[in-house]
């Protein structure tokens, strides 16, 4: 699986993320800068990584959305290569349209910094096969803007049609029905504030996060 | 031509910070707020002969998200 990790001005999980994709697939995936224009040919899989890029100028993941390598990372999108936004890139993808809503400041005001508990709520989509329905798995968080946002007509789309895949067990940071992670229409984009590159190995504390890449890698070995 | 482009949150959504500076008031002693609501403004410096059309969609593209804010061009000199 030939995997891409990329790091705008700022970012912070880009080496974790790197890491993460090389253990699981076995392959050192490529590094991409935000002022490539092209990405490498042959891509199976896209991750945008946390962090805080252009230091969260005008709104976090504003300026990064309207970065040159996003033009590539769009039409990957439409062409439908998995794409992944962690945190800053989930903030990163709602500001490039990708996704619905908006990422907001917390709720109770501050960076929240721990491990929560997600509820799989969709468990069929290529992000996460490799998880059941219902089942609830340990993530950390870590962030000041993870508080989502769409208006009730949307938050019903999603949910009605199983975009929704992770919510929190537990109200972390005011996000709408509990929201933690969402999919695009056609399911080829996840959007999580979550960090599972940091659950990897029983090291890391725990490693529910790593199903999440076997998920991508059986959808496009 | 200078532009003042103040950016709002939609009524309706959330606004952590401006109930966080409007607790801070009450604790000031200031009676009488109702609420609090925080935007951003941008101050633009643009050739006179920009169009309505193409400040309207730096606001769109760029300077406000739409999902959650409003924004108003005021044109000030």
């Amino acid at each position: 699986m030939k995997t891409a990790v990329v790091t705008f001005p700022g970012s912070n999980c880009d080496r974790d993320m790197w890491v993460a994709l090389r253990d699981v697939t076995g392959n050192d995936p490529v590094k991409v800068w935000h002022g490539d224009a092209d990405l490498p040919d042959g891509l199976d899989f896209i991750a945008l990584p946390g962090g805080f890029s252009y230091g969260d100028y005008l709104r976090s993941g504003a300026m990064a959305a309207n970065s040159p390598i996003m033009r590539s990372i769009i039409a990957a999108a439409e062409r439908g290569v998995p794409v992944l936004g962690v945190c800053n890139g989930f903030q990163v993808l709602t500001e490039a349209r990708l996704l619905p809503g908006a990422l907001m400041r917390n709720a109770g005001q501050n960076f929240i910094c721990r491990t929560a508990e997600l509820i799989v709520e969709n468990a069929n989509s290529h992000f996460t096969s490799a998880y059941s329905v219902g089942e609830r798995i340990a993530i950390p968080v870590a962030h000041h803007d993870g508080n989502y946002f769409a208006d009730e007509e949307t938050l019903d789309r999603l949910q009605g049609d199983g975009r929704v895949a992770f919510r929190y067990a537990d109200a972390v940071n005011g996000s709408r029905r509990d929201i933690a992670g969402i999919l695009n229409a056609k399911g080829n984009v996840l959007g999580m504030m979550p960090h599972p590159e940091r659950a990897i190995e029983a090291a890391h504390g725990g490693s529910d996060g790593r199903r999440l890449f076997e998920s991508v890698l059986t959808v496009v070995a | 031509m200078k532009i003042r482009v103040h950016v709002s949150l939609k009524p309706g959504v959330l606004d952590p910070q401006g109930r966080a500076v409007h607790h801070a008031l009450e604790g000031l002693g200031f009676e009488g707020v109702d609420d609090v609501r925080i935007g951003r403004t941008v101050e633009l410096d643009v050739a006179d002969d920009t169009s309505d059309k193409a400040l309207a969609e730096m606001c769109e593209k760029l300077l406000a998200n739409t999902v959650i804010e409003n924004y108003r061009i005021e044109k000030v000199a």
